[in-house]
Protein backbone atom coordinates (compact mmCIF):
# COMPACT_ATOMS: atom_id res chain seq x y z
CA UNK A 1 0.00 0.00 0.00
CA UNK A 2 2.77 2.40 1.03
CA UNK A 3 4.77 1.50 -2.06
CA UNK A 4 1.86 2.25 -4.33
CA UNK A 5 1.41 5.59 -2.59
CA UNK A 6 5.07 6.46 -3.00
CA UNK A 7 5.09 5.50 -6.66
CA UNK A 8 1.92 7.50 -7.19
CA UNK A 9 3.35 10.57 -5.49
CA UNK A 10 6.61 10.33 -7.43
CA UNK A 11 4.68 10.10 -10.68
CA UNK A 12 2.56 13.09 -9.74
CA UNK A 13 5.65 15.14 -8.92
CA UNK A 14 7.41 14.06 -12.11
CA UNK A 15 4.37 15.02 -14.17
CA UNK A 16 4.24 18.33 -12.34
CA UNK A 17 7.83 19.13 -13.36
CA UNK A 18 7.10 18.11 -16.93
CA UNK A 19 4.15 20.46 -17.20
CA UNK A 20 6.15 23.26 -15.58
CA UNK A 21 8.83 22.83 -18.23
CA UNK A 22 6.32 22.41 -21.03
CA UNK A 23 6.07 26.13 -21.72
CA UNK A 24 9.79 26.51 -22.21
CA UNK A 25 10.57 23.69 -24.63
CA UNK A 26 10.07 25.38 -28.01
CA UNK A 27 12.61 27.86 -29.35
CA UNK A 28 12.07 31.38 -27.93
CA UNK A 29 9.90 33.16 -30.47
CA UNK A 30 11.19 36.65 -29.74
CA UNK A 31 14.71 35.77 -28.73
CA UNK A 32 14.02 37.32 -25.32
CA UNK A 33 14.94 35.20 -22.31
CA UNK A 34 14.83 35.67 -18.56
CA UNK A 35 12.54 35.73 -15.57
CA UNK A 36 10.22 38.47 -14.36
CA UNK A 37 8.86 38.42 -10.81
CA UNK A 38 5.71 40.33 -9.91
CA UNK A 39 4.77 40.33 -6.22
CA UNK A 40 2.26 42.14 -4.05
CA UNK A 41 -1.40 43.12 -3.83
CA UNK A 42 -3.87 40.26 -3.89
CA UNK A 43 -6.32 42.54 -5.73
CA UNK A 44 -3.84 42.93 -8.59
CA UNK A 45 -2.74 39.28 -8.52
CA UNK A 46 -5.51 37.72 -10.68
CA UNK A 47 -4.99 40.43 -13.31
CA UNK A 48 -1.18 39.98 -13.24
CA UNK A 49 -1.65 36.24 -13.69
CA UNK A 50 -3.76 36.70 -16.81
CA UNK A 51 -1.35 39.25 -18.23
CA UNK A 52 1.61 37.00 -17.46
CA UNK A 53 0.00 34.01 -19.15
CA UNK A 54 -0.68 35.99 -22.33
CA UNK A 55 2.83 37.49 -22.30
CA UNK A 56 4.48 34.11 -21.82
CA UNK A 57 2.46 32.63 -24.69
CA UNK A 58 3.99 35.23 -27.02
CA UNK A 59 7.48 35.19 -25.45
CA UNK A 60 8.24 31.57 -24.72
CA UNK A 61 11.75 32.36 -23.50
CA UNK A 62 10.52 34.46 -20.58
CA UNK A 63 8.98 33.20 -17.35
CA UNK A 64 6.75 35.62 -15.44
CA UNK A 65 6.22 34.61 -11.85
CA UNK A 66 3.25 36.18 -10.05
CA UNK A 67 3.18 36.15 -6.26
CA UNK A 68 0.65 37.56 -3.77
CA UNK A 69 1.27 38.86 -0.27
CA UNK A 70 -0.50 42.21 -0.22
CA UNK A 71 0.31 45.78 -1.22
CA UNK A 72 2.71 46.17 1.72
CA UNK A 73 4.65 43.14 0.56
CA UNK A 74 4.66 44.46 -3.02
CA UNK A 75 6.12 47.81 -2.02
CA UNK A 76 8.79 46.13 0.09
CA UNK A 77 9.60 43.66 -2.69
CA UNK A 78 10.16 46.51 -5.15
CA UNK A 79 12.26 48.52 -2.68
CA UNK A 80 14.48 45.59 -1.86
CA UNK A 81 14.59 44.44 -5.50
CA UNK A 82 13.23 41.02 -4.51
CA UNK A 83 10.78 41.38 -7.37
CA UNK A 84 11.07 43.19 -10.71
CA UNK A 85 7.66 44.71 -10.08
CA UNK A 86 5.91 45.25 -6.79
CA UNK A 87 2.13 45.42 -7.19
CA UNK A 88 0.05 47.80 -5.10
CA UNK A 89 -3.68 48.44 -5.13
CA UNK A 90 -3.34 51.74 -3.30
CA UNK A 91 -1.41 54.99 -3.69
CA UNK A 92 1.93 54.97 -1.87
CA UNK A 93 2.50 56.91 1.32
CA UNK A 94 5.30 59.50 1.19
CA UNK A 95 7.65 57.38 3.35
CA UNK A 96 7.07 54.37 1.10
CA UNK A 97 8.16 56.23 -2.03
CA UNK A 98 11.75 56.33 -0.71
CA UNK A 99 13.34 53.59 -2.82
CA UNK A 100 10.75 53.41 -5.57
CA UNK A 101 12.07 54.93 -8.80
CA UNK A 102 9.05 54.30 -11.01
CA UNK A 103 5.30 53.91 -10.55
CA UNK A 104 3.24 52.60 -13.47
CA UNK A 105 -0.55 52.74 -13.36
CA UNK A 106 -1.56 49.54 -15.18
CA UNK A 107 -5.32 49.61 -14.54
CA UNK A 108 -8.06 51.23 -12.53
CA UNK A 109 -10.68 49.60 -10.36
CA UNK A 110 -13.98 50.91 -9.10
CA UNK A 111 -15.20 50.16 -5.59
CA UNK A 112 -18.92 49.35 -5.38
CA UNK A 113 -21.00 49.90 -2.25
CA UNK A 114 -23.04 46.77 -1.59
CA UNK A 115 -26.11 45.89 0.50
CA UNK A 116 -27.84 42.62 1.22
CA UNK A 117 -30.37 41.97 -1.58
CA UNK A 118 -33.39 42.33 0.71
CA UNK A 119 -32.59 45.96 1.53
CA UNK A 120 -34.94 48.46 -0.14
CA UNK A 121 -32.38 51.29 -0.37
CA UNK A 122 -31.03 51.71 -3.92
CA UNK A 123 -29.21 55.01 -3.95
CA UNK A 124 -26.98 56.86 -1.49
CA UNK A 125 -25.01 60.08 -1.85
CA UNK A 126 -21.27 60.15 -1.11
CA UNK A 127 -22.08 62.15 2.00
CA UNK A 128 -24.65 59.62 3.24
CA UNK A 129 -22.10 56.85 2.69
CA UNK A 130 -19.59 58.85 4.69
CA UNK A 131 -22.09 59.41 7.54
CA UNK A 132 -22.90 55.69 7.60
CA UNK A 133 -19.29 54.51 7.63
CA UNK A 134 -18.28 57.05 10.28
CA UNK A 135 -21.18 55.92 12.47
CA UNK A 136 -23.20 59.19 12.37
CA UNK A 137 -26.13 57.54 10.58
CA UNK A 138 -26.97 54.28 12.34
CA UNK A 139 -30.49 53.44 11.17
CA UNK A 140 -31.64 52.60 7.65
CA UNK A 141 -34.79 54.76 8.09
CA UNK A 142 -32.56 57.87 8.10
CA UNK A 143 -31.67 57.19 4.46
CA UNK A 144 -35.09 56.04 3.29
CA UNK A 145 -34.97 52.38 4.27
CA UNK A 146 -36.66 50.22 6.90
CA UNK A 147 -36.38 50.88 10.64
CA UNK A 148 -33.33 48.72 11.34
CA UNK A 149 -29.84 49.25 12.70
CA UNK A 150 -27.18 49.57 10.00
CA UNK A 151 -24.41 46.97 10.21
CA UNK A 152 -21.23 48.36 8.67
CA UNK A 153 -18.83 45.82 7.15
CA UNK A 154 -15.33 47.10 6.50
CA UNK A 155 -11.97 45.71 5.34
CA UNK A 156 -8.96 45.28 7.61
CA UNK A 157 -6.57 48.14 8.42
CA UNK A 158 -4.06 48.65 5.60
CA UNK A 159 -6.21 47.06 2.88
CA UNK A 160 -5.86 48.79 -0.49
CA UNK A 161 -9.62 48.65 -1.08
CA UNK A 162 -10.25 50.24 2.31
CA UNK A 163 -7.59 52.89 1.71
CA UNK A 164 -9.17 53.90 -1.59
CA UNK A 165 -12.74 53.74 -0.25
CA UNK A 166 -12.21 55.87 2.87
CA UNK A 167 -10.19 58.45 0.96
CA UNK A 168 -12.74 58.97 -1.81
CA UNK A 169 -15.81 58.92 0.44
CA UNK A 170 -14.01 61.29 2.88
CA UNK A 171 -14.49 58.78 5.71
CA UNK A 172 -10.82 59.55 6.08
CA UNK A 173 -10.11 63.25 6.51
CA UNK A 174 -7.01 65.30 7.17
CA UNK A 175 -6.71 66.62 10.69
CA UNK A 176 -5.27 70.03 11.66
CA UNK A 177 -1.72 68.71 11.23
CA UNK A 178 -2.46 67.54 7.68
CA UNK A 179 -2.41 63.85 8.59
CA UNK A 180 -5.17 61.69 7.12
CA UNK A 181 -7.34 60.12 9.82
CA UNK A 182 -9.51 57.11 9.00
CA UNK A 183 -12.77 57.67 10.86
CA UNK A 184 -14.41 54.33 10.09
CA UNK A 185 -16.80 53.55 12.93
CA UNK A 186 -15.49 51.29 15.68
CA UNK A 187 -18.73 49.34 15.42
CA UNK A 188 -17.84 47.96 12.00
CA UNK A 189 -17.42 44.25 11.40
CA UNK A 190 -14.03 43.67 9.79
CA UNK A 191 -13.53 41.04 7.09
CA UNK A 192 -10.12 40.23 5.66
CA UNK A 193 -10.93 39.76 1.97
CA UNK A 194 -13.24 40.80 -0.85
CA UNK A 195 -14.91 37.38 -0.76
CA UNK A 196 -15.47 37.53 2.99
CA UNK A 197 -17.07 40.99 2.76
CA UNK A 198 -19.37 39.79 -0.01
CA UNK A 199 -20.32 36.63 1.88
CA UNK A 200 -21.02 38.59 5.07
CA UNK A 201 -23.13 41.22 3.32
CA UNK A 202 -25.03 38.60 1.30
CA UNK A 203 -25.95 36.54 4.36
CA UNK A 204 -26.49 39.17 7.06
CA UNK A 205 -29.55 41.45 7.04
CA UNK A 206 -29.10 45.25 7.14
CA UNK A 207 -25.41 45.23 6.24
CA UNK A 208 -23.48 47.64 4.05
CA UNK A 209 -20.00 46.95 2.68
CA UNK A 210 -17.73 47.66 -0.27
CA UNK A 211 -15.94 45.47 -2.83
CA UNK A 212 -14.15 45.87 -6.15
CA UNK A 213 -16.55 46.32 -9.08
CA UNK A 214 -14.85 43.37 -10.78
CA UNK A 215 -15.99 41.13 -7.92
CA UNK A 216 -19.71 42.01 -8.03
CA UNK A 217 -22.25 39.22 -8.52
CA UNK A 218 -25.93 38.52 -7.87
CA UNK A 219 -25.54 37.56 -4.20
CA UNK A 220 -25.28 41.22 -3.23
CA UNK A 221 -26.87 44.46 -4.38
CA UNK A 222 -24.62 47.26 -5.63
CA UNK A 223 -26.24 50.63 -5.03
CA UNK A 224 -26.04 53.80 -7.09
CA UNK A 225 -23.79 56.47 -5.68
CA UNK A 226 -25.44 59.89 -6.09
CA UNK A 227 -27.59 58.39 -8.85
CA UNK A 228 -24.69 56.83 -10.78
CA UNK A 229 -24.55 53.04 -11.28
CA UNK A 230 -21.37 51.26 -10.20
CA UNK A 231 -20.22 50.14 -13.65
CA UNK A 232 -16.84 50.11 -15.34
CA UNK A 233 -18.06 52.50 -18.03
CA UNK A 234 -19.02 55.03 -15.37
CA UNK A 235 -15.64 54.68 -13.64
CA UNK A 236 -13.86 55.27 -16.93
CA UNK A 237 -15.94 58.32 -17.78
CA UNK A 238 -15.26 59.63 -14.29
CA UNK A 239 -18.93 59.94 -13.27
CA UNK A 240 -18.67 57.10 -10.72
CA UNK A 241 -16.42 58.56 -8.07
CA UNK A 242 -15.15 55.62 -6.01
CA UNK A 243 -12.13 54.21 -7.89
CA UNK A 244 -8.45 53.39 -7.28
CA UNK A 245 -5.31 52.69 -9.30
CA UNK A 246 -3.49 49.37 -9.70
CA UNK A 247 0.24 50.11 -9.62
CA UNK A 248 3.39 48.31 -10.69
CA UNK A 249 6.40 49.66 -8.79
CA UNK A 250 10.04 49.25 -9.63
CA UNK A 251 13.41 50.28 -8.30
CA UNK A 252 16.25 51.05 -10.71
CA UNK A 253 16.60 49.99 -14.34
CA UNK A 254 14.38 47.22 -15.64
CA UNK A 255 15.84 44.07 -17.16
CA UNK A 256 15.04 43.66 -20.90
CA UNK A 257 12.51 40.95 -20.04
CA UNK A 258 10.84 43.13 -17.39
CA UNK A 259 10.73 46.09 -19.79
CA UNK A 260 9.15 43.90 -22.46
CA UNK A 261 6.53 42.67 -19.96
CA UNK A 262 5.72 46.23 -18.91
CA UNK A 263 5.42 47.33 -22.55
CA UNK A 264 3.06 44.42 -23.14
CA UNK A 265 0.91 45.29 -20.12
CA UNK A 266 0.52 48.87 -21.30
CA UNK A 267 -0.01 47.87 -24.96
CA UNK A 268 -3.41 47.65 -26.63
CA UNK A 269 -3.29 43.87 -26.28
CA UNK A 270 -2.47 44.01 -22.56
CA UNK A 271 -5.09 46.64 -21.86
CA UNK A 272 -7.69 44.48 -23.63
CA UNK A 273 -6.99 41.82 -20.98
CA UNK A 274 -7.31 44.48 -18.27
CA UNK A 275 -10.66 45.48 -19.70
CA UNK A 276 -12.16 42.04 -19.03
CA UNK A 277 -12.53 42.66 -15.29
CA UNK A 278 -11.04 46.06 -14.60
CA UNK A 279 -10.72 49.43 -16.21
CA UNK A 280 -7.92 50.01 -18.76
CA UNK A 281 -5.80 53.13 -18.49
CA UNK A 282 -5.20 53.67 -22.21
CA UNK B 1 29.50 1.02 21.34
CA UNK B 2 28.87 0.34 17.70
CA UNK B 3 29.68 3.01 15.12
CA UNK B 4 26.13 3.47 13.91
CA UNK B 5 24.95 4.02 17.46
CA UNK B 6 27.44 6.85 17.79
CA UNK B 7 26.25 8.35 14.51
CA UNK B 8 22.65 8.18 15.63
CA UNK B 9 23.57 9.74 18.94
CA UNK B 10 25.28 12.65 17.16
CA UNK B 11 22.28 13.03 14.84
CA UNK B 12 19.94 13.26 17.79
CA UNK B 13 22.13 15.90 19.41
CA UNK B 14 22.15 17.91 16.19
CA UNK B 15 18.34 17.71 16.00
CA UNK B 16 18.01 18.90 19.58
CA UNK B 17 20.39 21.79 18.97
CA UNK B 18 18.65 22.85 15.75
CA UNK B 19 15.23 22.90 17.37
CA UNK B 20 16.49 24.86 20.35
CA UNK B 21 18.29 27.35 18.12
CA UNK B 22 15.15 27.81 16.00
CA UNK B 23 13.12 28.70 19.07
CA UNK B 24 15.78 31.17 20.21
CA UNK B 25 16.12 32.73 16.74
CA UNK B 26 12.38 33.13 16.31
CA UNK B 27 12.14 34.74 19.73
CA UNK B 28 15.01 37.12 18.97
CA UNK B 29 13.48 37.98 15.59
CA UNK B 30 10.05 38.75 17.02
CA UNK B 31 11.49 40.89 19.79
CA UNK B 32 13.90 42.68 17.47
CA UNK B 33 11.11 43.53 15.02
CA UNK B 34 8.54 44.55 17.60
CA UNK B 35 10.46 46.14 20.47
CA UNK B 36 11.34 49.49 18.79
CA UNK B 37 7.71 50.52 18.34
CA UNK B 38 6.77 49.11 21.74
CA UNK B 39 9.37 51.35 23.41
CA UNK B 40 8.63 54.36 21.19
CA UNK B 41 4.86 54.17 21.67
CA UNK B 42 5.13 53.25 25.35
CA UNK B 43 4.51 49.80 26.77
CA UNK B 44 1.64 50.99 29.00
CA UNK B 45 -0.04 52.92 26.16
CA UNK B 46 0.37 49.93 23.89
CA UNK B 47 -1.10 47.37 26.26
CA UNK B 48 -3.81 49.51 27.87
CA UNK B 49 -4.69 51.79 24.96
CA UNK B 50 -8.29 51.25 23.95
CA UNK B 51 -7.99 52.21 20.25
CA UNK B 52 -6.46 49.90 17.67
CA UNK B 53 -6.26 51.93 14.48
CA UNK B 54 -2.81 51.58 12.90
CA UNK B 55 -3.59 53.77 9.87
CA UNK B 56 -4.28 56.61 12.30
CA UNK B 57 -1.24 55.84 14.43
CA UNK B 58 -3.19 54.42 17.39
CA UNK B 59 -1.72 51.16 18.59
CA UNK B 60 -3.72 50.34 21.74
CA UNK B 61 -4.23 46.60 21.93
CA UNK B 62 -6.47 46.37 24.98
CA UNK B 63 -9.48 45.45 22.77
CA UNK B 64 -7.45 42.68 21.14
CA UNK B 65 -6.23 41.31 24.47
CA UNK B 66 -9.80 41.43 25.78
CA UNK B 67 -10.97 39.65 22.62
CA UNK B 68 -8.41 36.85 22.87
CA UNK B 69 -8.91 36.31 26.60
CA UNK B 70 -12.72 36.39 26.43
CA UNK B 71 -12.93 33.98 23.51
CA UNK B 72 -10.46 31.62 25.19
CA UNK B 73 -12.25 31.81 28.53
CA UNK B 74 -15.56 31.14 26.79
CA UNK B 75 -14.08 28.14 25.00
CA UNK B 76 -12.76 26.77 28.30
CA UNK B 77 -16.08 27.30 30.10
CA UNK B 78 -17.87 25.32 27.40
CA UNK B 79 -15.12 22.87 26.48
CA UNK B 80 -13.57 21.83 29.79
CA UNK B 81 -16.65 20.34 31.49
CA UNK B 82 -17.63 18.65 28.23
CA UNK B 83 -14.13 17.31 27.71
CA UNK B 84 -13.63 15.97 31.21
CA UNK B 85 -17.11 14.44 31.24
CA UNK B 86 -16.35 12.71 27.94
CA UNK B 87 -13.02 11.45 29.27
CA UNK B 88 -14.71 9.98 32.35
CA UNK B 89 -17.49 8.35 30.42
CA UNK B 90 -15.03 6.88 27.90
CA UNK B 91 -12.66 5.43 30.45
CA UNK B 92 -14.89 4.56 33.40
CA UNK B 93 -18.47 4.04 32.36
CA UNK B 94 -18.91 2.86 28.77
CA UNK B 95 -18.03 -0.72 27.77
CA UNK B 96 -14.64 -0.75 26.02
CA UNK B 97 -15.98 -1.64 22.57
CA UNK B 98 -18.47 1.23 22.45
CA UNK B 99 -15.98 3.62 24.04
CA UNK B 100 -13.55 2.90 21.22
CA UNK B 101 -16.07 4.11 18.63
CA UNK B 102 -16.74 7.33 20.55
CA UNK B 103 -13.06 7.88 21.11
CA UNK B 104 -12.09 7.59 17.48
CA UNK B 105 -14.94 9.96 16.59
CA UNK B 106 -13.60 12.55 19.03
CA UNK B 107 -10.05 12.08 17.81
CA UNK B 108 -11.26 12.61 14.28
CA UNK B 109 -12.15 16.15 15.34
CA UNK B 110 -8.45 16.87 15.79
CA UNK B 111 -7.76 16.06 12.15
CA UNK B 112 -10.19 18.62 10.70
CA UNK B 113 -8.37 21.76 9.47
CA UNK B 114 -9.24 24.88 11.43
CA UNK B 115 -10.47 26.74 8.36
CA UNK B 116 -13.15 24.06 7.99
CA UNK B 117 -14.31 24.71 11.55
CA UNK B 118 -14.37 28.39 10.72
CA UNK B 119 -16.38 27.82 7.57
CA UNK B 120 -18.83 25.59 9.46
CA UNK B 121 -19.18 28.33 12.06
CA UNK B 122 -19.71 30.96 9.37
CA UNK B 123 -22.38 29.02 7.50
CA UNK B 124 -24.19 27.31 10.40
CA UNK B 125 -23.41 28.90 13.75
CA UNK B 126 -23.36 32.61 12.86
CA UNK B 127 -26.84 32.60 11.21
CA UNK B 128 -28.16 30.33 14.01
CA UNK B 129 -27.06 32.81 16.66
CA UNK B 130 -28.83 35.60 14.77
CA UNK B 131 -32.06 33.75 14.10
CA UNK B 132 -32.39 31.33 17.05
CA UNK B 133 -30.43 32.64 20.01
CA UNK B 134 -30.99 36.38 19.57
CA UNK B 135 -34.83 36.12 19.92
CA UNK B 136 -34.35 34.25 23.23
CA UNK B 137 -31.95 36.91 24.51
CA UNK B 138 -34.38 39.61 23.37
CA UNK B 139 -37.06 38.21 25.71
CA UNK B 140 -34.85 39.37 28.57
CA UNK B 141 -33.26 42.42 26.97
CA UNK B 142 -35.44 43.77 24.12
CA UNK B 143 -32.65 46.11 22.96
CA UNK B 144 -30.17 43.28 22.35
CA UNK B 145 -28.87 43.02 18.82
CA UNK B 146 -26.24 40.91 17.08
CA UNK B 147 -25.14 39.98 13.60
CA UNK B 148 -24.14 36.52 14.79
CA UNK B 149 -20.44 37.33 14.32
CA UNK B 150 -19.63 37.18 18.00
CA UNK B 151 -17.54 36.16 20.96
CA UNK B 152 -20.08 33.40 21.56
CA UNK B 153 -19.63 31.93 18.07
CA UNK B 154 -15.86 31.96 18.54
CA UNK B 155 -16.10 30.34 21.97
CA UNK B 156 -18.37 27.53 20.75
CA UNK B 157 -16.18 26.66 17.76
CA UNK B 158 -12.98 26.84 19.82
CA UNK B 159 -14.59 24.65 22.48
CA UNK B 160 -15.19 21.97 19.85
CA UNK B 161 -11.66 22.40 18.55
CA UNK B 162 -10.01 21.90 21.95
CA UNK B 163 -12.20 18.89 22.82
CA UNK B 164 -9.89 16.23 21.32
CA UNK B 165 -6.90 17.59 23.26
CA UNK B 166 -8.76 17.68 26.56
CA UNK B 167 -10.49 14.34 26.09
CA UNK B 168 -7.51 12.28 25.01
CA UNK B 169 -5.03 13.62 27.57
CA UNK B 170 -7.55 13.52 30.45
CA UNK B 171 -8.56 10.02 29.44
CA UNK B 172 -4.95 8.85 29.53
CA UNK B 173 -4.51 10.42 32.95
CA UNK B 174 -7.66 8.72 34.26
CA UNK B 175 -6.62 5.39 32.79
CA UNK B 176 -3.23 5.73 34.49
CA UNK B 177 -4.86 5.79 37.94
CA UNK B 178 -3.89 2.45 39.51
CA UNK B 179 -6.59 -0.22 39.64
CA UNK B 180 -6.02 -0.60 43.38
CA UNK B 181 -7.42 2.89 43.98
CA UNK B 182 -10.74 1.90 42.42
CA UNK B 183 -10.84 -1.44 44.16
CA UNK B 184 -10.00 0.07 47.57
CA UNK B 185 -12.65 2.74 47.15
CA UNK B 186 -15.32 0.24 46.11
CA UNK B 187 -14.29 -2.11 48.91
CA UNK B 188 -14.80 0.68 51.43
CA UNK B 189 -18.40 0.91 50.29
CA UNK B 190 -18.24 3.89 47.91
CA UNK B 191 -20.44 3.59 44.82
CA UNK B 192 -19.16 4.19 41.27
CA UNK B 193 -19.97 7.92 41.14
CA UNK B 194 -18.35 8.52 44.51
CA UNK B 195 -15.27 6.61 43.37
CA UNK B 196 -14.99 8.73 40.22
CA UNK B 197 -15.54 12.09 41.89
CA UNK B 198 -13.64 11.52 45.14
CA UNK B 199 -10.87 9.15 44.12
CA UNK B 200 -10.16 8.96 40.40
CA UNK B 201 -10.45 12.63 39.42
CA UNK B 202 -8.26 13.84 42.32
CA UNK B 203 -5.70 11.16 41.45
CA UNK B 204 -5.67 12.19 37.79
CA UNK B 205 -5.69 15.92 38.58
CA UNK B 206 -2.30 16.86 37.17
CA UNK B 207 -3.01 15.12 33.86
CA UNK B 208 -6.39 16.81 33.60
CA UNK B 209 -4.83 20.19 34.33
CA UNK B 210 -2.18 19.53 31.68
CA UNK B 211 -4.96 18.79 29.17
CA UNK B 212 -6.65 22.09 30.02
CA UNK B 213 -3.36 23.99 29.60
CA UNK B 214 -2.77 22.46 26.18
CA UNK B 215 -6.37 23.14 25.15
CA UNK B 216 -6.02 26.73 26.30
CA UNK B 217 -2.83 27.07 24.27
CA UNK B 218 -4.64 25.90 21.17
CA UNK B 219 -7.55 28.27 21.81
CA UNK B 220 -5.30 31.31 22.27
CA UNK B 221 -3.25 30.51 19.19
CA UNK B 222 -6.14 29.63 16.89
CA UNK B 223 -6.41 32.12 14.06
CA UNK B 224 -8.25 31.09 10.93
CA UNK B 225 -11.50 29.84 12.46
CA UNK B 226 -11.68 32.89 14.69
CA UNK B 227 -11.17 35.37 11.84
CA UNK B 228 -14.13 33.90 10.00
CA UNK B 229 -16.67 34.02 12.82
CA UNK B 230 -15.91 36.68 15.44
CA UNK B 231 -16.43 39.73 13.21
CA UNK B 232 -12.96 41.14 14.02
CA UNK B 233 -14.25 44.36 15.61
CA UNK B 234 -11.40 45.84 17.66
CA UNK B 235 -13.56 46.88 20.60
CA UNK B 236 -13.74 45.62 24.18
CA UNK B 237 -16.86 43.38 24.15
CA UNK B 238 -19.81 44.34 26.36
CA UNK B 239 -21.51 40.93 26.15
CA UNK B 240 -21.15 37.47 24.67
CA UNK B 241 -23.10 38.42 21.55
CA UNK B 242 -20.73 41.30 20.74
CA UNK B 243 -18.17 41.01 17.98
CA UNK B 244 -14.50 40.82 19.01
CA UNK B 245 -11.06 40.87 17.39
CA UNK B 246 -8.25 38.67 18.66
CA UNK B 247 -4.47 39.15 18.76
CA UNK B 248 -3.73 36.31 16.34
CA UNK B 249 -6.58 37.23 13.99
CA UNK B 250 -5.44 40.85 13.76
CA UNK B 251 -1.85 39.83 12.94
CA UNK B 252 -3.00 37.43 10.24
CA UNK B 253 -5.49 39.83 8.65
CA UNK B 254 -3.36 42.95 8.60
CA UNK B 255 0.17 41.66 7.92
CA UNK B 256 -0.27 41.45 4.14
CA UNK B 257 -1.15 45.06 3.53
CA UNK B 258 0.67 46.67 6.43
CA UNK B 259 3.04 49.60 5.92
CA UNK B 260 6.41 49.44 7.77
CA UNK B 261 5.31 50.96 11.11
CA UNK B 262 2.10 48.96 11.08
CA UNK B 263 4.15 45.80 10.50
CA UNK B 264 6.34 46.59 13.50
CA UNK B 265 3.20 47.09 15.57
CA UNK B 266 1.95 43.66 14.50
CA UNK B 267 5.24 42.15 15.63
CA UNK B 268 4.78 43.97 18.94
CA UNK B 269 1.34 42.32 19.15
CA UNK B 270 3.23 39.06 18.64
CA UNK B 271 5.48 39.89 21.59
CA UNK B 272 2.47 40.48 23.84
CA UNK B 273 0.88 37.22 22.64
CA UNK B 274 4.17 35.45 23.39
CA UNK B 275 4.23 36.91 26.92
CA UNK B 276 0.56 36.11 27.58
CA UNK B 277 1.09 32.48 26.65
CA UNK B 278 4.25 32.26 28.77
CA UNK B 279 2.52 33.80 31.80
CA UNK B 280 -0.55 31.55 31.44
CA UNK B 281 1.64 28.47 31.08
CA UNK B 282 3.66 29.47 34.14
CA UNK B 283 0.50 30.02 36.20
CA UNK B 284 -0.96 26.73 35.02
CA UNK B 285 2.22 24.82 35.73
CA UNK B 286 2.59 26.36 39.18
CA UNK B 287 -0.98 25.43 40.04
CA UNK B 288 -0.39 21.91 38.78
CA UNK B 289 2.63 21.65 41.08
CA UNK B 290 0.52 23.02 43.93
CA UNK B 291 -2.07 20.31 43.41
CA UNK B 292 0.58 17.65 43.29
CA UNK B 293 2.01 18.81 46.60
CA UNK B 294 -1.43 18.58 48.22
CA UNK B 295 -1.83 14.97 47.17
Amino acid sequence: MKKILIIGLTLALALGTLTACGGKTGPPSTGLTGKVVVAGSTSVQPLSEELAAAFMAANTGVTVEVQGGGSGVGIKAAQEKIADFGASSRELKPEEKALISNEYVIAKDGVAVILDPANSVTDLTLDQIKQIFTGKITNWKEVGGADATIVVVSREEGSGTRGAFVEITKVSEKDAAGKAIDNTTKNALVQPSTGAVKQTVASTPNTIGYVSIGALDKTVKAIKVSGIDATEANVLSGTYKISRPFLYLSNGTLSPAAQAYLDFVLSVEGQTIVAKDFIPVK
Amino acid sequence: MKVYEKIIEKLIIVCAIVSTISVVLITIFIFKSGLPILLKYGVIDFIFGSTWSPTNGHYGILPLIAGTLSVTLGALIIGVPMGIASAIILSEILPVRIARIFKSAIELLAGIPSVVYGFFGLIVLVPAIRTLILPIVQLVDPKATTTGFSLFAGAVILAIMILPTIVSISENAIKAVPREFREASLALGANKMETIVRVIIPAAKSGIIASIILGMGRAIGETMAVILITGNMPKVPGGVLDSVATLTGTIAMEMGYADPTHQQALFAVGIILFLIIMVLNAIAQLSAHGFRRND
